[in-house]
C-alpha cells in the first residue's frame, strides 16, 4: 500500500493533478475509486463483488464455528481446534477443514481488494498523465483476451485444489496434531501439538527402528527395481532395433504385453504364482531345474524382497523399451558410418554414441521413473500387503515408506498424526528430487517465462 | 567380420526369445487356469479338457458380483477420461500458448505436484469426502482420478502442444478465429497422437487402481474390478482360483486391444511431452 501512498518519483514533469493518491485512497471502499475515475460500471461491478463476498463469507468467517456458546469464525476454529469435547461439542478435524477453506477465501478476498486498490491508482495516473483513458468497450475486449487463459484453467484448477491441493495442505497440519484413533473428535478435542510428531520418528524406539529399516528397503527398492527396468528397457530396445533382425513387430508386440496388461492383474497372478504351497513357481518351475523343497517367498523377507523386484523389471521395462525405440529411431545414421570409418566396435558405438543419446533424451522420463517406484503402493501391498511381518516393528519386512503410512492410517489402530508426519518427511525427499529435476532441465530453462 | 556378425544376431534371437518366454508364461499360464475344469490352481498351461465354465460363472450373480464390478470400473474409467482429456488438453494448451501472471509458478506447482502422489493424503481425502457427504459414491472416485490426472498429463500436452509452430495459431487469428477455436479446429486435431495417448492412460487408471477405490467405495455392489478381484484373490484362495483367472483374463483383454489399437502414437505423443516439457 505504501507504494501506492507514494508514488516513485518518474523523469516527466510533475503532473498537476493528483488523482492517482485520491482514486487509490478512497477505495477504501471498493469500487468508489473507479467512481472517481469516472468508470462507473468497473465501479459498481468492485462493489458488488466486494460485497456479495463479504455477505456470502459472513457467517463462516464470524459466526457458526463448532457448537460451543458465543459467536466464533472459521479462523478460530482453525487455532483453537475446539474447546468443548463431545457429539455436541467441537468437532477438531472438522473445525480444522473450515478453518483451511477460510483461509484460501480469506486470500481470494484480500487479492479482489488489493486488485481494486492497484486499478483505481493505474487508471488515475492515465488522467494524471492527460492520456486517454480506455473505453468501455476496449475495457472489456481487454479483459475478455487477458482474462481467456484464467477462465480456461479455472475448471482445471478448481478440481486440483479440491483433490489435491487441500487434501495436502490438511495432511501437513495434521502432522503438527495428536490427532489418532484413540484421540479423535467428536469424542474427544484434538490439539496442536508442534513437531511432536517428527520428534517421535527419532525418539521413540519402535518407530525409529521402523523407520529407519522401511526408509533403508524403500531406497533399495527404488534404485534396485528402477535400474533394473532402465538396463532392460534400453538393452531390448537396441537389440530390437539391430538392422536386419528378422521379426521385429512379433519380438516387441510380444514384449509390450506386460505394459499393455493392467499391471494389478499381473500383480495378483504373480501373487499367486510365488504361493509357497500351491504356486507355480515351488510345485512346478524350480522341481523342474532340480531344486527341491520351495522357496519361502512370502514368509523370508529377502525372498519376498527378491520376488518383488523381480516382478518390477518384468512389469516396468516396456515403457523404457517404447521411449528408447522412438529415440533409437532419431538417431542420424552417418553417425554411426563414421565411427565404422574410424575403426569403432559396435561395443564402442554403443557406449559413445547410442547409450549418450538415449540418457540425454529420456533423462527427466527417468528421473520420474525412480520416483515412481520410490512411491509404488501398488506392488508392494497386492503382492504380499508389505509382509512378512517383522517382530518389533509396526511396518512389515517389505514396507516402503507409502504402504507404511497406508498402515499407519488406515490398519489397526490407526496414528493419523504420525502417518502425516511421515508423510511430510517423504514429500521432502521426493521434492527435493523434483528440485534437482526443475534445475537440471535444460527445457525448462530455455522457457520464455515471464 | 561376417562370423562375428552372425553370432551377434544369433545371441540377439536367443535373449529376445527367452525375454519373450519369460513374458508370455505368466499369461499363458493364467489364461490355461481360467480355462480348466476344476477349481483350485494349478500347473496347467494347456488343461487336455478345457472348459469356458468359469467365464459363465463370473455373471452369475450368485456367484460373484464380476459383472457389476465390470460395468461399474467401465462406467468410471469412461467419464474418467472424457473429463480428462478435456481438461488436460485444455490446461496444457493454455500453459502452452500463453503468458499471463502465474503461469511459471503453476507450472513449478504442478511439477512438485506431480511427484507427491495423491493417495498420500488419503485422511485428509477420507474426512472431506465425509463432510461433502460424497463418500462411497462413484463421483468422488472420478473426481480424485481427474483430479490427480492434471500436473503430470498437462506436462505431456503441454510438451506437444510446444512442438506444434505457433504460426498455425496466428495465420487462425488472422482469419479472424477465436481463441476456442484455434484450439478446437486448429490445434486439437494436429496433437492426435498425445491426445489418445492421454485418453487411454486416464482410460486405463481406474482399471489400475486399488488404494483409491478400496478407500472411497465400501458398497460391495460399487466395488470396482481392482477391489473385487483382489479381495477374491486374497479371501478364497485355493477354492476358486480358477474363477479369478478367468476375471483376470476378461478384465486384462480389453485393456490389451485398446492397448494395441493405440500403440502406434504411443512414441511420437510419449517422446514430443516427455523430453520436451
Amino acid at each position: 500500500m505504501a507504494a501506492i501512498a507514494t508514488p516513485k518519483p518518474t523523469k516527466t514533469p510533475e503532473p498537476k493533478t493528483n488523482h492517482r493518491t485520491i482514486a487509490a485512497v478512497i477505495s477504501i471502499v471498493p469500487g468508489l475509486g473507479q467512481l472517481y475515475n469516472k468508470q462507473f460500471l468497473k465501479g459498481a461491478t468492485f462493489f458488488i463483488v466486494v460485497l456479495s463476498y463479504f455477505l456470502v463469507n459472513f457467517e463462516l468467517f464470524f459466526k457458526g464455528a463448532g457448537n460451543g456458546p458465543g459467536d466464533r469464525g472459521a479462523i478460530w476454529g482453525l487455532i483453537t481446534l475446539g474447546e468443548v469435547p463431545g457429539v455436541r461439542g467441537d468437532h477438531s478435524i472438522f473445525l480444522m477443514v473450515e478453518g483451511i477453506i477460510a483461509l484460501i477465501l480469506l486470500v481470494f478476498g484480500i487479492a479482489i481488494y488489493v486488485w481494486n486498490f492497484i486499478d483505481a491508482y493505474r487508471i488515475g495516473k492515465l488522467r494524471d498523465m492527460e492520456l486517454e483513458v480506455p473505453s468501455l468497450k476496449m475495457q472489456l475486449r481487454n479483459f475478455r483476451d487477458n482474462g481467456f487463459p484464467y477462465a480456461m484453467l479455472i475448471p482445471s484448477l478448481v478440481l486440483l485444489v479440491f483433490t489435491v491441493v487441500l487434501p495436502l495442505i490438511f495432511t501437513f497440519l495434521i502432522a503438527f496434531t495428536n490427532y489418532k484413533f484413540n484421540n479423535s473428535p467428536p469424542a474427544k478435542l484434538v490439539d496442536w501439538i508442534g513437531i511432536q510428531n517428527f520428534l517421535n520418528i527419532f525418539t521413540v524406539d519402535i518407530f525409529r527402528d521402523t523407520f529407519i529399516s522401511v526408509l533403508g528397503w524403500t531406497l533399495i527398492w527404488t534404485v534396485a527395481s528402477t535400474t533394473g527396468v532402465i538396463a532392460i528397457g534400453i538393452g531390448l530396445a537396441v537389440l530390437l532395433n539391430q538392422k536386419g533382425l528378422k521379426g521385429k513387430r512379433f519380438f516387441r508386440s510380444i514384449l509390450i504385453l506386460s505394459w499393455a496388461v493392467p499391471a494389478f492383474i499381473t500383480i495378483l497372478i504373480f501373487r499367486s504364482m510365488f504361493n509357497e504351497t500351491f504356486g507355480v513357481f515351488n510345485t512346478t518351475l524350480l522341481p523342474a531345474i532340480g531344486l527341491d523343497g520351495g522357496v519361502e517367498w512370502m514368509t523370508d523377507p529377502t525372498y519376498t524382497r527378491l520376488a518383488l523386484i523381480g516382478i518390477q523389471w518384468w512389469l516396468g521395462f516396456p515403457y523404457i523399451m517404447t521411449l528408447t525405440t522412438g529415440i533409437l529411431q532419431s538417431i542420424p545414421e552417418d553417425l554411426y558410418e563414421a565411427a565404422t570409418i574410424d575403426g569403432a566396435t559396435s561395443g564402442e558405438k554403443f557406449r559413445l554414441i547410442t547409450l549418450p543419446m538415449i540418457l540425454f533424451a529420456t533423462a527427466p522420463i527417468l528421473i520420474t521413473q525412480y520416483t515412481f517406484n520410490f512411491n509404488n503402493f501398488n506392488i508392494i501391498y497386492l503382492f504380499n500387503n508389505g509382509g512378512p511381518a517383522v517382530p518389533g516393528q509396526s511396518a512389515g519386512g517389505t514396507d516402503i515408506l507409502i504402504s507404511w503410512i497406508y498402515k499407519l492410517s488406515l490398519g489397526s489402530n490407526p496414528q493419523y498424526g504420525f502417518a502425516a508426519a511421515i508423510t511430510l518427511v517423504l514429500s521432502f525427499f521426493i521434492m527435493t528430487i523434483a528440485v534437482i529435476q526443475f534445475k537440471r532441465s535444460k527445457s525448462f530453462k530455455d522457457e520464455d517465462m515471464i | 567380420m561376417r562370423k562375428q556378425n552372425r553370432i551377434n544376431m544369433a545371441l540377439s534371437y536367443l535373449i529376445l526369445t527367452i525375454a519373450s518366454i519369460i513374458i508370455v508364461y505368466p499369461l499363458l499360464w493364467v489364461v490355461g487356469t481360467s480355462l480348466n475344469p476344476g477349481k483350485s490352481i494349478t500347473s496347467d498351461i494347456f488343461p487336455s479338457n478345457p472348459t469356458l465354465i468359469h467365464y459363465f460363472d463370473l455373471f452369475d450373480a450368485t456367484q460373484t458380483d464380476y459383472g457389476m464390478w465390470y460395468l461399474n470400473t467401465i462406467k468410471i474409467a469412461v467419464i474418467t477420461m472424457v473429463v480428462s482429456v478435456a481438461l488436460i488438453t485444455l490446461t496444457g494448451y493454455i500453459f502452452s500458448r500463453y503468458r499471463f501472471v502465474g503461469r511459471k509458478n503453476s507450472l513449478i506447482l504442478f511439477l512438485v505436484l506431480q511427484m507427491v502422489p495423491q493417495f498420500v493424503a488419503i485422511i485428509a481425502i477420507y474426512v472431506l469426502l465425509n463432510m461433502l457427504q460424497l463418500f462411497d459414491t462413484h463421483l468422488a472416485l472420478i473426481l480424485l482420478y481427474a483430479g490427480g490426472a492434471i500436473p503430470m498429463n498437462t506436462y505431456l500436452a503441454k510438451g506437444y502442444f510446444d512442438t506444434i509452430p505457433k504460426e498455425l495459431d496466428e495465420a487462425a487469428r488472422m482469419d479472424g478465429a477465436g481463441h476456442l477455436r484455434i484450439f478446437w479446429q486448429i490445434i486439437l486435431p494436429l496433437a492426435k497422437p498425445m491426445v489418445a495417448v492421454i485418453a487411454l492412460f486416464n482410460f486405463m487408471a481406474p482399471f489400475n487402481d486399488f488404494i483409491l477405490a478400496s478407500l472411497v467405495l465400501r458398497s460391495p455392489e460399487k466395488q470396482t474390478l481392482a477391489v473385487g478381484l483382489y479381495n477374491m484373490v486374497s479371501e478364497q484362495f485355493d477354492n476358486n482360483f480358477t474363477l479369478f483367472a478367468a476375471g483376470a483374463v476378461l478384465s486384462a483383454v480389453p485393456i490389451v486391444l485398446l492397448f494395441f489399437a493405440f500403440q502406434r502414437f504411443f512414441v511420437s505423443g510419449l517422446t514430443a511431452g516427455g523430453t520436451k516439457g
